[in-house]
């Protein structure tokens, strides 16, 4: 019995001793005007870095901070002021929306670079190309052989990336349609873990963005055209979206400042050298 | 009369509740944030729809948020780590405890110790790289990344949970049983059978409830090389999403607030009640080694 009154004192004491720094605002949370946070989509994570450090080397006062977490995640945090930056690899959604508005902050997208997914098999594997209809065929389950579509025997493996992620949203909406992807198909966590599976695995196709394409897997066309940065810009390729950085209302102070400098020839260059496809 | 170092000794004492009750309040914490930010998925699905709903589609427009499958995969990879773990850890701890000479005794538990000190990225790693190509060619399977090849790295990750409590459970019994056994005429092996093991056993099932707990709740490992399939597993050769692995991937990318997002949670609170029910059952076994 003792104990158990010791023990509630002592817990009453810690209570006491937590409550007030709820309500303190810590000096060193405080926010200087010359720090910005970005946060979000994975996929837009190597531009945001690349960029901010060149954009550091130019000012030098300047200290920008870039997290990952996902789409969703930065979006969350611009909404509840954690971040000035939202990196999104898809649209804002209109739940997303009417969540910020309701706490004040008015979202706006500034388009900042373009991203190719390109489909891609085993090295070994013999074909070539696939229509917009075959791949919605293999990713629904209704194709399962790859002798169906005019390859060799082996079982057609599907890889795709977790159905939460903003690069499954845009395959989703630009291939499957509407149809739902085969229950048993492996869903990887990026786009790295996909390229090394294809890689590995005799029968599989996965997709995943232009910057990670290598020599050891092999990009299909899609619909008779070849994934490339020419392609995706003039439009002819399909599997094709735009990335954004999202502020609260039009982008002011230093985040103008970041934004500006991505979109211009020099950001530019470094979203051509992290592999991506410039915005014109 | 107190004197200067007594005042410090019992300021100390008093201090110390406080700090053993943080971890109580953080615990707490974590148990009342998963309770409310779970409850709200029960506005679009419930209770049994989503424990036993076979459809796990969060991102659809009308989500489908049933972890049967999830559940399953756990269950799965879980049982099949221990299947593993318990052969491997209770026969190293036979050895270590029984046969191996003090040399011996000291290379192997601080090999353990590393074992149990890798991080569980690099187990991940290890099984993508190396396991699954084996485990495919082995099986002639589509795929490696599957059910089988989580279970393995799992049940090695166990290993050391297993081992290191069997051992204590094991050395702990009392010479007199053996010599006893051994006056009756049987040799080291039937000693070990008939009285070591049979004694020793509240401990060794301790182990392996420990070591399920520990295959149960790992994360990165299974996200890495157990294929995350959303299909109801059908054997340990598919690939498959446990319940963390799920909660891992898709965290990141759930709209906060949406029915996925507290469907995730809801999730974590299916594994965290499972947990304590594991533990309370260690515990149990725990008192009633103490009371024979």
């Amino acid at each position: 019995m003792k104990n158990i009154n010791k023990f509630i004192g002592a817990a009453a004491v810690v209570l006491m001793l937590a409550a007030p720094a709820f309500a303190w605002n810590f000096p060193w949370a405080q926010k200087a005007a010359n720090k910005l946070s970005t946060q979000g989509s994975t996929t837009v994570l190597p531009i945001a870095q690349a960029e901010a450090e060149a954009f550091m080397k130019l000012n030098k006062e300047a200290d920008v901070t870039v997290s990952g977490g996902g789409s969703g995640v930065g979006i969350a945090a611009l909404i509840d002021g954690s971040a000035d930056i939202a990196n999104s690899s898809r649209p804002i959604k209109a739940k997303e929306i009417v969540l910020a508005k309701t706490k004040g902050v008015n979202p706006v997208g500034t388009i900042i670079a373009n991203d190719g997914i390109a489909v891609i098999v085993n090295n070994g594997n013999k074909v070539m190309e696939l229509s917009l209809e075959q791949l919605k065929s293999i990713y629904s389950g209704e194709i399962t052989k790859w002798s169906q579509i005019g390859g060799t025997g082996d079982a057609i493996v599907v890889v795709s990336r977790d159905s939460a992620s903003g690069t499954f949203e845009v395959f989703n909406e630009l291939v499957l349609k509407g149809a739902k992807l085969r229950t048993d198909s492996l869903m990887m966590a990026s786009n790295k873990e996909i390229a090394g599976t294809v890689a590995k695995t005799p029968g599989a196709i996965g997709y995943v963005g232009l910057g990670y394409l290598s020599s050891d897997s092999k990009a299909l066309k899609v619909a008779g055209v070849v994934p490339s940065d020419a392609t995706v810009l003039n439009g002819t390729y399909k599997l094709a979206r735009p990335l954004f950085m999202y502020t609260n209302g039009e982008p002011q102070g230093l985040a103008k400042d970041l934004i500006d400098f991505i979109v211009s020839a020099d950001g530019q260059k470094t979203v051509k050298e992290t592999g991506f496809v410039a915005i014109k | 009369m107190p004197t200067h170092t007594g005042m410090r000794k019992n300021l100390i004492e008093r201090m110390l509740p406080i700090i053993a009750s943080v971890s109580m309040l953080f615990l707490l914490g974590i148990a009342f944030t998963l309770v409310f930010t779970s409850l709200p998925v029960f506005k679009s699905v419930s209770l049994q729809g989503f424990l036993f709903g076979s459809e796990w589609i969060p991102t659809a427009e009308t989500p489908s948020l049933g972890i049967w499958s999830l559940m399953v995969a756990s269950f799965y990879v879980t049982f099949g780590a221990i299947l593993f773990a318990l052969p491997l850890g209770l026969g190293s701890a036979l050895y270590t405890a029984e046969i191996a000479s003090p040399k011996v005794k000291e290379v192997i538990k601080p090999v353990m110790e590393i074992l149990a000190g890798i991080p569980s990225v690099v187990f991940g790693f290890f099984g993508i790289v190396f396991v699954a190509p084996i485990v495919q060619k082995a099986f002639h399977l589509d795929t490696g990344l599957c059910g089988f090849t989580a279970a393995i790295i799992l049940g090695l990750m166990a290993i050391p949970t297993v081992a290191s409590i069997s051992e204590d459970a094991i050395s702990a019994i009392s010479k007199d049983l053996r010599n006893a056994s051994y006056a009756l005429g049987a040799n080291r092996w039937e000693t070990i059978i008939n009285a070591v093991l049979p004694a020793a056993k509240t401990g060794i099932f301790t182990s392996i409830i420990l070591g399920v707990s520990r295959a149960l709740g790992e994360t990165m490992t299974v996200l890495m090389v157990a294929g995350g399939a959303i299909k109801i597993p059908t054997g340990l050769f598919v690939p498959m999403r446990p319940m963390t692995a799920a909660i891992a991937g898709e965290m990141g990318e759930a709209v906060v607030g949406s029915p996925h997002y507290h469907a995730l949670f809801a999730m974590g609170l299916v594994l965290f009640v499972i947990n304590i029910i594991f533990n309370l059952i260690a515990d149990q076994f725990q008192k009633g080694k103490r009371n024979v």
